[in-house]
C-alpha cells in the first residue's frame, strides 16, 4: 500500500472550485513533482495535505490512516512535515533553537522536570543538541548553530527550514517551491540536498516546482495541474512532451 | 558546558544572598526607613506581578489585558484562605506558603477557563476579551458577600515583609526562567514568532497558549497573595482596568521576553513615582514623559529580549582587555 494516498480531493472556497478531484499516491522513498501554472491550486493541495484547509470532500490517507479533519499538529505527528512557499523560519530565535522546537516531540520530559531541571531535562536536551548538531551537520551549517534565524543568507534560510521540517521525524516531506527565488548556483546544491535527504532519511518527497531543470532533473514521477484538475501525469520525458501541458503553459 | 552552567549558577546563588544579607542589614538597622521598606515590598509585588504577565506578553506573543483581574483573584483566595486558618497558629512563613499556593492554584482554575475560549482570538481581539473578562472579576467581588463587597475585606492577617517577598520573587523569577528555557518554553516562543509555522512542525497551539495562560494566572495569584497579605485590606477598585496597564507598562519597558529586564522596570517604575512625590503637580508628566521618551529611543524596551547575566557582566572587563589587545595587534600590523 501506498504511504500518501490521496483519492478525489476537491476543495470549493464559495462557488470557486479551486481543487477538482485531485488524486496522487506517493510509495516510500519516492520523489515526485507536482507542477502547474500560476494559480493551478498546487498550494492550495498542500494545505489540505496538511490540514491547514479542510477538503470539501475526498480522503487523504497517510501510512494508513485517514488524517482528514486532523488538525495540522496531528498530521506532523502522522508523519507529513512541509515547508512554506515564502519562507517562515522562527526569525528571532537561534538556528539551533528552529531545529530543536521541531524535535520537541521526540523529548520525552515533562513540565515539572523542565522547571525543576532534574535528569531526564538534563539528558533529554542533550540528545536534543546533539540531534540538532548532527542535523546541522548534514547541512552543512553547524557553524551558524547560533546565529539567529533571520541573518542567514537567503539558501541557508530554505536549507534550516528543510532541516527543521526533517526534525519532525517525517515519512513524507513536502517541500513547496524550495527553490524560488534561488540563483543556478543555489539551485544545484539544492537539488543535491534534495537526493541526499531521501537516500539518508529514506522518505517520500513531493514538490511544488516552478523550476523546471530541477523539476525534470530529480523527479521520477510529475502530476500537472492547471485549474484544480490533473492534466497530466508521467515520467519527465512523457511530461514535456505532452499537448495538454505545453497548452497550459504556453497556451494554443 | 555543563560546567560553565554550575559556574554561574553558584555566583548567581551567591549573589541572591548577598543581596538577602544587605537587604536585612538595611532593614533591621533602620539605615532605610519602614516606609522605604514598604515601597520595596510593592517592587517585588510589581515584580512577580510584570513577570508572570512577561510570560504571556514576551514569550506566548499574547496581548493580555486583565492581569488585575488574575491579580484580584489571588489577592482574595488568599486573604480568606488566610483569615480561615489563622486560628491554628501556625507559622507565619508556613500560613503564607500555603496561602500562596492555593491563591496560585485557584487563579490558575479561573485563568484556564477563560483562557481557553479567549486564546482562540488573536492581538486586538484577545486584548479586549480578557479586558472585559478582568472586569467581571472585579465587578463579581465587588458584588459578593463573602468578599466584603465593596466596602473592601479586612482583618487579613499582614505577614508579608520585605524578606519574604523576597525570596518568593526569587522563586517566581526562577521558576519561570527555568519554564522558558525547557522545551515547553522553546514551544510558546515558537507560537510568538510563527503560529502557523509553529504547527506545522507539530506544536499544539492551543494547549500551549493555554498553558502558558494558566501559569501566567498562577503567578499572577501569587502576586496577589503577597499584596493582600501585605496590606491587609482589600479593596476592588484597586484591581481596576489601570492597574492591568500599569503591570503591562512595566512589561513593555522591561522588554518583553526578559525577565531580568522587568525586574530593573519593577524598580525604576514603582521607585519614580515615590521619588518625585515632592514635585506632586508634576509627579506624572515626568512619569509620562520617561515613558514616552524610552519608546521612542528604546522601543524594544531596556533589554529586550536579552537577559542580564551576572556571569556575562564578570566577563565584560576581561573581553574590554581581549578587545584592546586585538586592536593593538591590528594596528601593529599596520606599522
Amino acid at each position: 500500500m501506498a504511504l500518501l494516498d490521496v483519492k478525489d480531493l476537491t476543495i470549493k472556497f464559495g462557488g470557486l472550485t479551486a481543487v477538482d478531484g485531485f488524486e496522487i499516491s506517493i510509495e516510500s522513498g519516492e520523489l515526485r513533482g507536482l507542477i502547474g501554472p500560476n494559480g493551478a491550486g498546487k498550494t492550495t493541495v498542500f494545505n489540505m495535505l496538511t490540514g491547514v484547509y479542510l477538503p470539501t470532500s475526498g480522503s487523504i490517507v497517510l501510512d494508513g490512516k485517514n488524517v482528514v479533519g486532523k488538525q495540522p499538529y496531528d498530521i506532523v505527528e502522522a508523519g507529513a512535515a512541509r515547508t512554506f512557499q515564502n519562507i517562515r523560519l522562527f526569525k528571532e530565535l537561534t538556528v539551533e533553537d528552529n531545529v530543536k522546537i521541531a524535535y520537541h516531540k521526540q523529548m520525552k520530559y515533562n513540565i515539572i522536570d523542565g522547571i525543576f531541571r532534574l535528569p531526564s531535562y538534563w539528558n533529554e536536551e542533550k540528545k536534543a543538541h546533539n540531534y540538532a548538531m548532527e542535523l546541522l551537520d548534514i547541512f552543512d551549517m553547524r557553524q551558524s548553530a547560533q546565529s539567529l534565524a533571520k541573518n542567514l543568507p537567503y539558501g541557508k534560510q530554505r536549507k534550516l527550514e528543510i532541516a527543521r521540517a526533517l526534525a519532525t521525524n517525517p515519512k513524507i516531506l513536502l517541500l513547496d517551491e524550495p527553490a524560488a527565488g534561488m540563483n543556478p548556483q543555489e539551485t544545484k546544491e539544492l537539488m543535491e540536498t534534495i537526493y541526499l535527504i531521501r537516500d539518508k532519511f529514506k522518505i517520500a518527497i513531493l514538490l511544488i516546482e516552478h523550476d523546471m531543470n530541477l523539476v525534470m532533473g530529480i523527479c521520477e514521477k510529475i502530476t500537472v495541474i492547471d485549474y484544480g484538475k490533473i492534466i497530466a501525469v508521467g515520467d519527465p520525458d512523457q511530461i514535456k512532451s505532452n499537448p495538454n501541458v505545453i497548452k497550459a503553459y504556453l497556451g494554443e | 558546558m555543563a560546567g560553565k552552567n554550575k559556574k554561574s549558577n553558584v555566583i548567581n546563588l551567591i549573589a541572591i544572598i548577598l543581596v538577602f544579607v544587605l537587604l536585612n542589614i538595611l532593614t533591621t538597622s533602620g539605615i532605610v526607613s519602614r516606609y522605604f521598606a514598604g515601597i520595596l515590598v510593592t517592587c517585588f509585588i510589581n515584580i512577580v506581578m510584570a513577570s508572570s504577565l512577561n510570560l504571556t506578553v514576551g514569550y506566548l506573543g499574547q496581548l493580555a489585558l486583565g492581569h488585575a483581574g488574575f491579580m484580584a483573584v489571588g489577592a482574595y483566595a488568599s486573604a480568606l484562605f488566610s483569615i480561615a486558618i489563622n486560628e491554628m497558629g501556625m507559622p507565619a512563613t508556613i500560613q503564607l506558603v500555603l496561602s500562596l499556593i492555593v491563591a496560585g492554584i485557584i487563579t490558575a482554575i479561573i485563568g484556564y477557563l477563560i483562557g481557553l475560549p479567549a486564546l482562540r482570538l488573536k492581538g486586538d481581539y484577545l486584548a479586549i476579551i480578557t479586558l472585559g473578562f478582568g472586569e467581571i472579576i472585579r465587578v463579581a467581588i465587588n458584588n459578593f458577600k463573602f468578599t466584603g463587597g465593596a466596602q473592601g475585606l479586612t482583618g487579613i492577617p499582614k505577614i508579608v515583609n520585605s524578606n519574604n517577598s523576597y525570596w518568593v520573587t526569587i522563586v517566581v523569577l526562577v521558576v519561570l526562567y527555568t519554564l522558558t528555557r525547557s522545551r515547553h518554553g522553546r514551544a510558546m516562543k515558537s507560537i510568538m514568532e510563527d503560529e502557523i509555522a509553529s504547527e506545522a512542525v507539530g506544536i499544539d497551539t492551543i494547549k500551549f497558549k493555554a498553558l502558558g495562560f494558566t501559569i501566567s494566572a498562577f503567578f499572577a495569584g501569587v502576586g496577589g497573595g503577597l499584596y493582600a497579605q501585605y496590606t491587609a485590606f482589600l479593596d476592588p477598585s484597586t484591581f481596576g482596568f489601570m492597574k492591568s496597564v500599569e503591570i503591562l507598562t512595566i512589561v513593555i519597558l522591561g522588554g518583553m521576553g526578559s525577565l531580568t529586564g522587568t525586574v530593573v522596570a519593577s524598580f525604576i517604575l514603582t521607585l519614580l513615582p515615590e521619588l518625585l512625590r515632592d514635585f506632586a503637580e508634576y509627579r506624572m508628566l515626568l512619569y509620562s514623559a520617561v515613558l514616552i521618551i524610552m519608546m521612542i529611543f528604546r522601543p524594544q524596551g531596556i533589554l529586550g529580549t536579552k537577559e542580564f547575566s551576572l556571569t556575562g557582566a564578570l566577563r565584560i572587563p576581561a573581553a574590554i582587555r581581549e578587545k584592546k589587545r586585538a586592536q593593538n595587534d591590528a594596528e601593529g600590523g599596520d606599522l
